[in-house]
């Protein structure tokens, strides 16, 4: 399957993709652990967990057509099944002994919560928290995607509601604090089977597992798009009717697309929670699904290696401006959208391939800003 | 004469949209191979019979039975795959997709999300694109992308999109407006070929084109048929003549 995968690739019309893709390996893989510090790379492998979610957006987004604003659910969930496992690992009775309760995480201890929840129980095994992460996550894309789709519910009101269910998520979350360490989170992640996940050679493996497992996800990717299905989306985004009128339950590649996306982030939440050592619902909510899309817009939602960009750029920019001017980010982030938005539709990927057309772009459109601002009294008669 | 079989029976079909009823009481048979042209002036109800016929629009009252299966109970892609394709007014094509993608995708195998993802092009996928394509007179441009031919290409490309579907009824709305004196010839030709084996319905303004392809004409008028039968009598028709041919 992989040789086939990979000659599937090779004969696809645009080869400038193999070359594009052998370039990110050889930054992700070679350039960037020899260049940087462990301390600087696991940064790296932390934005690259959002390039999971950024991936899948560039699917169910920008080929599909379906704005989802709520990609935090997945990356969380998928971040959260890890924790669980994690804490539950660092929560031996040994290490807790000093607990009222000895053997469950500490912040149930602090919550008076006497025995460990049910749905904790299964998070003890390794196997069932993998289970989880890939199930979870994406039985829950599911069922939003059947309640959604089925109903012919899209665009903006698809977007919204995505949207809602991640505020609804957090709030459950913080309020919760029992069971899910509110607000905090579930923090004082320390070993994997046995193994200290904090120490530098741990950070450098968890970072090529993540590399690699990206870089798979974006072969994935392209194979996906290169089937049938790949066609069919673009159809979708471009006449959904003629789809459904040419025998097709738009609804179902609709589900299975959003479902694929939500599988990618819950895998990048996952690595998040290994290589960070954390998860706290500020990665469920509102503000970091919005900002998931924009890596995507960034990048270029029509590209799968873009996206990947967008992720580590955008996060570049936030952790330098917001250490320098930690009040600006927010407005600069905005900007940064609206700027994407405007003058590349098709983000950097689109300028790396188009800079003809983007260049022509921003000219018409700073010129047709320029005619609207000026005052009414110098603008030509009738108008 | 043998004695031609149905395979559209539509009976006493209304639809109102707040009291309003734009398809009333119709009665409509279409038999096995046949072309039938559905006239009438703007507001008829023509586009909403179509929707109702495809599932697009939900009936209030009344039945539509393809070969016998009830189409209101079904889903429009169920209604698709029990042989009904349906082209839209305005050309539905996708224009991001080359000639040949666009056929490719409409192309009956490989319907379900896992099925599109294992979807091969084999030999025949690839020898019936090609023959539709001859047939649509879009050969020369299958790796053009769609949405630069011109309209009367575009609309081609759609009526291709279905052909590729072979179905057995095939509705067609006004799918010559805006083409072309030569263009329409072609298209008139092209009705004929593939009405060969299939049965066909028509929305169409151009007299001169329901003309060249008619077998039977049904006048709609308020939501109801005022009047049917060959082309002939239709124009010769004082009622029909009143109400959308004479003005």
């Amino acid at each position: 399957m992989p040789k086939k995968l990979l000659s599937h690739w090779i004969t696809a019309k645009n080869r400038s993709d193999l070359i594009n893709l052998a370039l990110l390996a050889l930054l992700l893989l070679v350039v960037l652990p020899l260049a940087l510090d462990i301390f600087r790379l696991n940064l790296v492998g932390k934005y690259l967990t959002f390039a999971f979610v950024a991936v899948g957006l560039v699917l169910c987004w920008g080929y599909g057509g379906i704005l989802s604003l709520g990609q935090g659910i997945f990356f969380g969930l998928g971040g959260y099944c890890m924790a669980m496992f994690l804490k539950l690992e660092a929560s031996d009775p040994v290490s807790t002994a000093i607990q009222s309760t000895p053997g469950i995480p500490d912040f149930m201890d602090w919550n008076q919560i006497k025995a460990l929840p049910w749905f904790w129980e299964p998070f003890h095994s390794f196997s069932f928290t993998l289970i989880a992460v890939l199930i979870l996550p994406t039985l829950f894309a599911y069922l939003i995607g059947v309640a959604m789709f089925k109903r012919r519910v899209g665009g903006v009101y698809f977007a919204i509601i995505t949207q809602a269910i991640a505020l609804i998520l957090t709030v459950l979350i913080v309020g919760q604090q029992g069971l899910t360490g509110g607000i905090n989170g579930i923090t004082d992640l320390k070993t994997l089977l046995g193994w200290d996940i904090r120490t530098n050679s741990a950070r450098y493996i968890l970072y090529y597992i993540n590399a690699a497992l990206l870089l798979g996800g974006i072969v994935f990717s392209r194979w996906l798009l290169s089937s049938k299905l790949g066609l069919l989306l673009v159809a979708l985004r471009d006449k959904e009717e003629r789809v459904r009128f040419s025998g097709y339950d738009v609804a179902n590649l609709k589900i299975f697309t959003f479902c694929v996306a939500a599988l990618f982030s819950a895998v990048g939440g996952a690595m998040f929670t290994l290589q960070v050592g954390f998860m706290s619902p500020s990665f469920v909510g509102i503000v970091p699904s919005i900002e998931m899309v924009i890596f995507t817009a960034v990048g270029g939602r029509l590209s799968l290696i873009g996206a990947v960009y967008g992720a580590l750029l955008v996060n570049f920019g936030k952790s330098y401006f917001s250490e320098t001017f930690a009040d600006l980010w927010l407005y600069l982030m905005g900007a940064l959208f609206i700027g994407v938005v405007l003058f590349l539709p098709n983000g950097l990927a689109g300028l790396f391939r188009e800079p003809r057309q983007t260049w022509l772009l921003i000219k018409h459109t700073a010129l047709m800003l320029v005619a609207k601002l000026r005052p009414a009294r110098l603008r030509p008669e009738g108008k | 004469m043998l004695k031609k079989e149905i395979l559209l029976a539509i009976e006493d079909l209304t639809v109102s949209f707040d009291g309003f009823r734009a398809v009333d009481a119709v009665n409509l048979y279409v038999d096995k191979g046949e072309v039938r042209v559905i006239i009438g002036p703007n507001g008829a109800g023509k586009t909403t019979l179509l929707d109702l016929i495809c599932g697009k629009t939900h009936a209030s009252s009344g039945t539509i039975k393809f070969k016998n299966i009830e189409l209101r109970d079904l889903d429009e892609h169920h209604i698709v795959r029990a042989g009904v394709g349906r082209k839209f007014q305005t050309p539905s094509i996708y224009e991001d997709l080359t000639v040949y993608q666009n056929l490719e995708v409409s192309f009956p195998r490989g319907r379900s999300a896992f099925g599109s993802l294992f979807f091969k092009r084999t030999q025949d996928v690839v020898d019936r694109v090609q023959e539709i394509a001859a047939e649509i007179l879009l050969t020369e441009q299958l790796h053009q992308l769609a949405g630069l031919l011109s309209h009367g290409q575009k609309q081609w490309l759609e009526i291709g999109m279905l052909l590729i579907q072979n179905p057995e009824l095939l509705m067609l709305d006004e799918p010559v407006a805006g083409m072309s004196v030569r263009e329409r010839q072609q298209t008139a030709e092209l009705l004929k070929r593939i009405s060969a084996n299939r049965s066909v319905i028509v929305i169409e303004h151009d007299m001169e084109f329901v003309r060249a392809i008619a077998h039977r004409v049904t006048v709609l008028h308020q939501g109801r048929v005022l009047m049917e039968g060959s082309m002939d009598a239709v124009q010769a028709d004082e009622r029909v003549i009143e109400a959308y041919l004479g003005h």
